[in-house]
């Protein structure tokens, strides 16, 4: 029986209890975000709780102002939870920090650091001695095929480009998550399935645990291990579905019955999440 | 094949590139143009010299004062004046001007009182300057400052407020620590805005300075301005005039310069 088939007797499961000898690198609890606009209470996350394995790749799928991107930005401490609590580790999230490196949808290279500084912005932070800091940089810009590009600025590259470089830069910090909050949104679908491709192979060489965040149900199936379907405003946690396709993944894989049965239980869900807001 | 367009259509096409000789040559005539209207005017005798003295006279002042040495001394007295106003201004509103549009406690403190004072004519309170610190060069330095500073404050303030959040949030995400993120993003992020706003800010300031030495000052291309109109010298008005001006084209060009050095990533 391949791994493949295992999983898929697996799934798809309702509730997100760890497996046993996986220990959750992230634990969402009761998470509620509420906000105030014009004196009117808005809530965007109605009590989410996820636990995210360490070494999975976990994505996040939902209507658009679901608070997919919100949620994100809680777990990276850029904005605190109205209540519950996000642990990393045994630690509360309080503030940002490079444990849990990110990567924007907007471009936020510093454009007057070169691709090589921008990569070792968090390293310097860190004070690390130039030579170390030299070996991780490379290291980096050769995964991601920027060892050409290392001393260009920010205006000279490509969207594609941009990107990389702000993998390259979270990924240098060793982060112990990296959150991607729809990193690849703003491309042309070529250079979106470039940079699929470029994630899945970085991924596969450091299993780094990430949370994902995305509306692009195909490209939730591609890259995760498991996904967390999310309702519309208020964001709740609809279905976490584990995805039985087996590693590494390629492009074509968007063709087999695993990924159409798990495409088509996404799009139900959505479908009927569509219906409901229109009440 | 594309149907090659005439010049008159590209020149009539709004926002469209025209050949490079072309923009030289239009330049040139319209200098050419204004030399022209100028000597027809004087050498025709159509205006006295009294009240528009011909090129060659403004060329015969600025020879006559050359040689006396008197130029280049009040050329000197003009620019210590508005290098060090502008200087101090610019030291001060840089770093406060960043506060002010960073922290919204210090925009809050200093954004109503900076507004109000930056629509008061600087030139009234003039008699204020000196009455206060006298006719020295103190109180032109004082001008400049006043004229400047508040300005500056203001458009420094905006370009830091216009630095995207993002990119701090990238920062933080990255360990950046506050001061980190106000020394290695803010900071960075604001220069070529800075620069500009002092490349702006610093034709107003030979603007201020002509009206400080009209007033109160014993040198200066002001000052050689309004004796020379006491003595009917309408040439040496013309020459401070066009010397103030080529002063400004050159510290506008040291800006370009500085610009181009300091931020290459941003042009």
């Amino acid at each position: 029986m391949s791994a493949a088939e295992i999983l898929r007797a697996a799934a798809p499961v309702e509730t997100s209890a760890p497996v046993a000898g996986e220990t959750p690198r992230l634990r969402i609890q009761d998470v509620r975000l509420e906000y105030a606009t014009r004196g009117k209470t808005v809530v965007a996350i109605d009590n989410i709780s996820i636990d995210v394995p360490d070494n999975q790749f976990a994505v996040i799928v939902g209507p658009s102002g679901c608070g997919k991107s919100s949620l994100l930005y809680l777990v990276a401490g850029l904005a605190q939870p109205t209540s519950g609590e996000i642990l990393l580790g045994d630690e509360e999230v309080d503030g940002p920090g490079p444990d849990r490196g990110m990567v924007f949808q907007s471009y936020t290279l510093f454009p007057w650091l070169t691709v090589r500084e921008n990569v070792e912005f968090g390293l310097k932070r860190r004070k690390m001695p130039a030579a170390e800091r030299e070996a991780i940089v490379n290291r980096y810009l050769n995964e991601t095929g920027l060892a050409a590009f290392h001393d260009a600025y920010p205006k000279q590259l490509s969207g594609g480009m941009m990107q990389r470089v702000a993998i390259a830069r979270a990924l240098a910090n060793d982060p112990k998550i990296l959150l991607m909050d729809e990193p690849f949104g703003a491309l042309d679908s070529q250079t979106r399935n470039t940079m699929q491709k470029l994630l899945l192979r970085v991924w596969e060489e450091n299993r780094k645990t990430v949370l994902f965040v995305t509306h692009d149900i195909d490209e939730a199936i591609l890259l995760g291990d498991r996904i967390y379907v999310m309702t519309a405003r208020p964001g709740r946690l609809k279905e976490e579905i584990i995805v039985p396709i087996a590693r590494p993944r390629t492009m074509d894989m968007v063709m087999d019955p695993e990924f159409i049965a798990v495409k088509r239980r996404i799009l139900e869900l959505l479908k009927n999440e569509i219906k409901d807001d229109e009440h | 094949m594309a149907r090659k367009r005439s010049v008159v259509d590209l020149c009539l096409t709004p926002k469209e590139e025209v050949p490079g000789a072309l923009r030289y040559l239009v330049s040139t005539l319209v200098w050419l143009l204004v030399i022209g209207a100028w000597s027809f005017a004087t050498y025709g005798g159509f205006m006295q010299d009294i009240f528009l003295p011909s090129p060659t006279a403004v060329i015969g002042a600025f020879f006559r004062l050359l040689d006396d040495g008197t130029l280049a001394q009040h050329i000197w007295a003009s620019l210590q004046v508005v290098v060090i106003g502008f200087l101090i201004s610019s030291l001060l509103a840089v770093p406060l001007g960043l506060l002010m549009g960073t922290f919204r406690v210090v925009q809050a403190g200093l954004e109503p009182l900076v507004n109000f004072i930056r629509y008061l004519p600087v030139t009234s309170f003039v008699p204020l300057f000196i009455l206060w610190i006298g006719i020295g060069i103190e109180q032109r330095i004082m001008v400049i400052f006043f004229g400047t500073f508040f300005q500056q404050l203001v458009m420094i303030a905006d370009v830091s407020r216009g630095v995207s959040k993002d990119l701090l949030n990238a920062s933080y995400t990255l360990g950046a620590s506050r001061r980190d993120a106000l020394l290695h993003v803010l900071t960075p992020a604001s220069l070529p805005g800075i620069v500009d706003t002092l490349r702006i800010t610093m034709g107003w300031a030979w603007t201020y300075l002509v009206v400080a030495e009209l007033v109160a000052a014993s040198s200066g291309l002001g000052y050689i301005s309004m004796k020379a109109m006491r003595g009917f010298q309408v040439d040496v008005i013309f020459l401070a005039i066009a010397v103030i001006g080529l002063l400004g084209l050159f510290t506008d060009t040291i800006f370009r310069l500085v610009r181009l050095r300091l931020v290459p990533w941003a042009n």
